[in-house]
């Protein structure tokens, strides 16, 4: 009987998929977005899926099931069924970092996913208070280093963005080691870096620009390539003096592994016109994201992007744990 | 003091505008109704209707959502003084006095009470923010970890005062909610605690079900149990409006309320949240019958009542003056404005004068608006008592099942509201109260937080509370406040104050 069952269930999951495929989508789909509404990842969910939905004719809902550093949720997308109506917007942190941090995490980045696309980036700037007594970038590496275990370096809780770009800035500072002072989220660390409580943390454009514009804290370089009209005057890196320090948190768009191919090839040529939909572009634009161009879209370069973030990410992390132990 | 009318005038200006008095109105009124349905809180709300604001201007888009929010901070008293169900953690100290009085037939004049309360303390909280939003800002970036340690501490001190019944049980509970905020990662470590290798726990415990449970469903199942008892709401509806004698009565509370909330609420990392239960602890220690209290004292609802508007207010001055979200309905409203091409941050008065002028007018439109929703609404939500208890429950059950669940869309919520709806059964059949326990659950995990951040920052030396001023004239008060318990003589008198 119960095999009777399986193979009838088994049949029309095999004459169904592709029947759904044809005309897909047909109902809403929804997206679900590792961590809470508000966020710098939710926010460019939200803008890439507003584009995708009317390209798509059907609704692509948002749901935000955060915790554990995002893997809650993208534990759950990943047992979705594979037929394209549960996709996720997975994150550096997801994707990238989770393996080194979560022993037991229960999905492989690399291989239990349908990659669809990189979506948005939002890269990593160097702040500190705005008495701290570095006037750049070099003098601020010389401080970390000589201070060692007295520079305070706050970061907004385990597996955030600010911790693990954090712990990656240090470990690239010979002789560096700060003390870092755990937060429950972006604002209440930005709040004590403002009020000087801290000396210093790295974290995403979006969080720090207006307080860096407004003269609340100061900015020792954008971790990327080139710099970001949203800060015309910051330094990057490269420029300032630190050039291996090249990190951003990059947003993509997943499906659980094994979704069909025409459904698959349909969301990612969605998520290519939604990149370039201009009303979309101008909102990225304005967040200081960095959108993927050219060969870096599309499934096959997100697969490889997850590859080398999970190698890059393993020693760093399996480092630090390894100090703090001691 | 010139530009400072000029700058409201401004604002007005936008504010009053037709679509954005229109967008002003519906957020107040999705506030009210999401407010009055337990469990759905502003924060799904908000997050649900973000899409549809894409179409809309930035300002108006960011006024209507503000109105949700407060609008939801007037709804959820509504449910809290009619079913003793408590949405929010700030709505738990009004179901102490609000519900009783419901009990008594004096459902209308709790609402009236609460209603006015509210609209008093947001038009106080309004010019605050306008006069005083960038020195008040100044005042809170004193608070540090230390500080903020201390105050907590404080808090718990004053926290024994909420219990009715013994005190020696309402330690028991305050200790207990501390244990039960340790549940979840480990913040420095990222280690589990006590999870049970539950990974829905591995965020620690959620407040809603936590205190739906506990405090709401409980009610539910006590009322069940004694047939002749859960009528008793329903029996007389009473005037709908508070009596001038009334008023007289509750306005200290409302003054007072509205100082301590406003000021609470500017504290990075949701100091707002203190604000009603230090208001109910004030008055019930100046009162010169405590007794009355957790029996319908008007001041116990009125108090609070103001203190929570007032800081649901006052917590838009770290976000509007610099970009600082101090609870997660903020960060939503960061999302808001991210959405919108504008990022908060300290420029946003200057770059942005239409909303930052708008949005602080359209707070005193909106709490005027929303008395004149929620004063005739009182009359129907009073009618609602009369519908049959076995009619009542079930839908109230649903509703905040739904709501629960729409919280982080997850149906563990729900089970683990059902377990600690057990658990609050049990509580009360034993005599020990619900509230200490949420407000030492509440404390905990900032306290916990703020602890360890300040030993970090102190390389662990104890000295750090003491050596920062600010922090040791709130330990000294904590002190005084427990040799005061102490003293016998004092005591004995204490006894008398606390035990029914």
């Amino acid at each position: 009987m119960l095999r009777m069952t399986s193979a009838v269930v088994g049949m029309t999951l095999a004459l169904g998929l592709p029947a759904n495929a044809q005309n897909y989508p047909t109902r809403p789909i929804s997206m679900i977005v590792p961590f809470a509404a508000g966020g710098p990842t939710d926010v460019i969910a939200r803008i890439v899926a507003d584009p995708m939905s009317r390209l798509l004719g059907q609704q692509i809902v948002i749901e935000n099931v955060a915790g554990a550093g995002g893997t809650t949720g993208i534990t759950r997308a990943a047992g979705a069924k594979p037929d394209g109506y549960t996709i996720m917007m997975g994150h550096m942190g997801t994707h990238g970092v989770a393996p080194a941090l979560y022993p037991n995490l229960k999905y492989n980045p690399a291989t239990d996913f349908t990659p669809i696309g990189n979506a948005a980036g939002t890269p990593i700037i160097i702040v500190a208070k705005k008495n701290h007594p570095a006037k750049d970038l070099k003098e601020f590496v010389a401080w970390v280093a000589k201070e060692g275990d007295k520079a305070n370096q706050a970061y907004a809780g385990t597996a955030s963005v600010s911790h693990t770009t954090g712990i990656l800035l240090v470990s690239m500072i010979p002789g560096a080691k700060s003390t870092l002072v755990p937060y429950t989220g972006t604002g209440p660390a930005l709040n004590d870096l403002i009020a000087g409580q801290v000396d210093f943390m790295t974290d995403q454009i979006v969080n720090v620009v207006e307080q860096i514009k407004g003269g609340a804290i100061k900015a020792y370089g954008i971790a990327t390539p080139k710099r970001s009209p949203a800060l015309p005057d910051l330094p990057t890196t490269i420029e300032a003096g630190l050039p291996s320090y090249q990190v951003s948190a990059w947003n993509a768009v997943f499906g659980p592994k094994g979704m069909p191919a025409d459904v698959t090839a349909k969301l990612q040529d969605v998520l290519n016109k939604a990149l370039d939909d201009p009303n979309a572009r101008k909102r990225l634009d304005e967040l200081g994201a960095v959108v993927p161009e050219g060969a870096d879209r599309g499934g096959a370069a997100l697969q490889k992007l997850v590859e080398s973030e999970v190698a890059r990410w393993s020693p760093v992390i399996k480092d630090a744990m390894a100090k703090e132990k001691k | 003091m010139e530009t400072l009318v000029a700058n409201l005038y401004h604002g007005f200006g936008v504010a009053l505008t037709l679509q954005n008095l229109g967008l002003c109105f519906l957020g107040c009124m999705i506030g009210t109704l999401i407010g009055v349905l337990p469990g759905v809180g502003p924060i799904a709300t908000i997050a649900m209707l973000l899409p549809i604001t894409f179409g809309l201007p930035p300002t108006g888009a960011l006024i209507m959502l503000a109105g949700i929010y407060y609008g939801a901070q007037y709804g959820g008293s509504t449910t809290a003084i009619l079913v003793n169900i408590p949405g929010e953690a700030t709505a738990v100290v009004t179901c102490l006095d609000g519900h009783q009085m419901a009990k008594q037939g004096r459902a209308g004049t709790a609402l009236g009470v609460a209603a006015l309360g509210s609209f008093f303390a947001g038009t106080v909280a309004t010019i605050f923010i306008a006069a005083m939003g960038e020195p008040l800002t100044k005042l809170a970036q004193l608070f540090g970890p230390a500080e903020y340690f201390s105050l907590m501490v404080m808090g718990l001190v004053f926290s024994t005062v909420l219990a009715q019944g013994s005190v020696y049980k309402a330690i028991l509970m305050v200790l207990l909610g501390l244990l039960l905020s340790t549940i979840g990662t480990d913040l420095e470590t990222g280690q589990e605690r006590i999870t049970l290798g539950i990974q829905n726990l591995s965020d620690g415990l959620d407040f809603t079900p936590l205190a739906m449970g506990i405090f709401g469903f409980a009610e539910i199942l006590r009322n069940l149990d004694t047939p002749e008892a859960r009528d008793v709401v329903r029996t007389a509806i009473g005037k709908l409006l508070p009596s001038w004698d009334e008023i007289k009565q509750a306005t200290p509370a409302v003054l007072r309320g509205t100082f301590i909330g406003g000021l609470l609420g500017i504290l990075p990392g949701n100091g707002a949240v203190l604000g009603p239960f230090a208001s109910y602890t004030i008055e019930k220690k100046i009162a010169k019958d405590p007794s009355r209290f957790g029996k319908g004292a008007i001041e116990g609802v009125a108090g609070p009542e103001s203190a929570n508007n007032a800081g649901a207010q006052t917590a838009f001055i770290p976000l509007l003056t610099l970009g600082i979200p101090p609870n997660a309905v903020m960060a939503l409203m960061v999302g808001a404005m991210t959405i919108h091409g504008i990022i908060p941050g300290p420029q946003v008065m200057t770059k942005n004068p239409d909303l930052f002028w708008g949005m602080i007018a359209s707070m005193w439109i909106g709490n005027a608006m929303l008395v004149i929703i929620n004063l005739p609404l009182i009359g129907m939500w009073v009618k609602l008592l009369k519908v049959p208890y076995r009619m009542m429950f079930p839908a109230i059950l649903i509703f905040c099942c739904i709501g629960i669940y729409s919280v982080n869309n997850a149906m563990e919520d729900v089970l683990s509201c059902a377990f600690f709806t057990f658990v609050g059964y049990l509580l009360i059949k034993f005599g020990y109260e619900p509230a200490p326990m949420l407000l030492g659950f509440v404390l905990g995990k900032l306290m916990e937080e703020k602890f360890r951040q300040a030993m970090i920052l102190s390389r662990g030396s104890f000295w750090t509370f003491v050596e920062r001023p600010v922090s040791a004239v709130l330990l000294a008060i904590a002190v005084l406040l427990l040799i005061i318990a102490a003293m016998p003589s004092i005591r004995a008198k204490r006894e008398e104050v606390f035990v029914e």
